[in-house]
């Protein structure tokens, strides 16, 4: 592509023209806080925003990285390419991790149609990593026609895909609980899709009744009823209808403007986490070589001023500062 | 050149796979552990991955190290298959070392070929994580 294109700095007209190394390695710089790639993520993300961002969560084990498998399966017999994101958790002793998501991928060698990317939780809380979402726009600069994004096994508030995903599936398994854990606050309200893997097992039929029970107590504020899906990926079962119920959400988001109304909020929640980043960041800068920060200690540490008090002193100097 | 990387304290990561059909992988998931263990983070691709599937992983995870497991005697044909295909790839050179039952006369062999470092059984932990760190630090 020229004009347009022929403006973007060097890694992002590779990237955009179909170099996956330079993806590979944009996506490490981005992981790691690289400054040197600051530009580059700039400037691709007007051209993001096309592909459905896909989020499969649920607990660990239910079968997700299989689920992930099938449905890229699914999407190459569609003729659409598809770019893999699967976090795993870092430990929070060592900083290490072992990403596993991979295992489960079955494709061919030289299909350029499926990048897929491991990625570590680094710290981050909620099932993703802090980098997960540039890290889906990038591919979605690259030209993949879905990202799929694979959390972390989630525990009951690991919400955070909700803010990356335009679809969100929760998969769950038999037997996971009574009908009183749909109830719960937290992973089972941000299903657009809910999703019974290993269905073949017993007790599937009525997780699925619990789960049709909870949508009929009331859909989601947006009026979308959450449509229940039964899959297994041993006889590969309900994937097709898994995708089709994606693909009638994405729909649903365009035709009730539900989805401008999502990303506004998303991004809005973006634009003002990384404002208050940078305002951080920007403090802890300037504390490290302010001297009031000493003397306000000493005071707080022989009581004679409190801390939200030493706090407000150091923000307003901050602000005579400017 | 590695000090941006300690500086920054940003993980090693690393591919550990199994090339070829054996179905031993207790080895390389003790190895996997270790190196998590020793804070890196570590690309698990599984078994009977073909010498392609290994080489197209380590490129989109961009790995600084790839770590192979091998038992099944058919190491002398794909190791260099390996080795050849990364360096087609083009790019930077991603070191490449190697564990499993491995005779010497193989193993000198191999190292001559490329293959950074090959470890036997009965080859310490820490000798691995240490050996895996100044490899991932030096190409780093």
């Amino acid at each position: 592509m020229t004009g347009p294109s022929s403006r973007l700095p060097a890694a992002a007209r590779a990237i955009v023209d179909g170099d996956r190394r330079a993806l590979a390695r944009t996506i490490t710089a981005v992981e790691n806080g690289d400054p040197s790639v600051d530009r580059v993520v700039r400037s691709l993300y007007r051209r993001s925003g096309r592909a459905p961002v896909v989020g499969l969560t649920g607990p660990l084990g239910v079968g997700k990285s299989s689920l992930v498998n099938a449905l890229v399966g699914r999407l190459r017999s569609l003729g659409q390419s598809v770019g893999v994101i699967g976090v795993d958790p870092s430990s929070p002793f060592t900083g290490g991790s072992v990403l596993g998501d991979r295992i489960r991928l079955e494709r061919r060698a030289d299909d350029t149609g499926v990048f897929f990317r491991s990625m570590a939780s680094r710290g981050a809380a909620g099932g993703v990593a802090a980098a997960t979402r540039e890290v889906s726009r990038l591919l979605d600069a690259a030209g993949f026609d879905v990202i799929l994004v694979e959390t972390v096994g989630s525990g009951q508030v690991d919400v955070a895909i909700r803010d990356i995903a335009s679809t969100s599936i929760v998969v769950v398994v038999p037997h996971l609980g009574d009908e009183v854990q749909t109830l719960k606050a937290g992973l089972f309200e941000i299903a657009d899709i809910f999703c019974v893997n290993k269905v073949d097992l017993p007790g599937a039929e009525l997780a699925k009744r619990d789960l049709a029970e909870l949508v009929t107590l009331g859909g989601r504020p947006s009026g979308w009823a959450p449509p229940i899906v039964g899959t297994s990926t041993v006889e590969p079962t309900g994937i097709d209808e898994l995708w089709n119920d994606v693909v009638a959400h994405e729909k649903f988001l365009d035709s009730s403007g539900e989805r401008t109304r999502g990303e506004r909020k998303r991004l809005s929640t973006e634009i003002v986490g990384l404002a208050r980043d940078h305002v951080g960041r920007e403090l802890t800068r300037r504390l490290e070589r302010d001297p009031s920060l000493r003397r306000l200690l000493d005071k707080v540490v022989a009581r004679q001023i409190d801390p939200r008090t030493a706090a407000d002193r150091l923000v307003r100097g901050r602000r005579r500062g400017r | 050149m590695a000090k941006a990387r300690v500086a920054k304290k940003t993980p090693i990561r690393v591919l550990i796979a199994k090339p070829g059909l054996d179905g031993h992988d207790r080895g390389a998931k003790v190895v996997a552990r270790a190196l998590r263990d020793a804070g890196m983070e570590v690309i698990y691709a599984g078994l009977r991955q073909t010498p392609e599937e290994i080489v197209r992983a380590a490129l989109e995870e961009d790995v600084d190290l790839i770590g192979l497991s091998i038992l099944s005697g058919a190491h002398m044909a794909l190791f260099p298959r390996i080795l050849t295909l990364l360096k087609e790839e083009g790019g930077r050179a991603i070191p490449v070392f190697a564990g499993g039952i491995i005779p010497d006369e193989d193993a000198r062999r191999l190292k001559k070929a490329g293959i950074r470092a090959i470890f036997g059984p009965g080859t310490s932990l820490e000798e691995i994580v240490s050996t895996a760190r100044s490899l991932a630090r030096r190409s780093a």
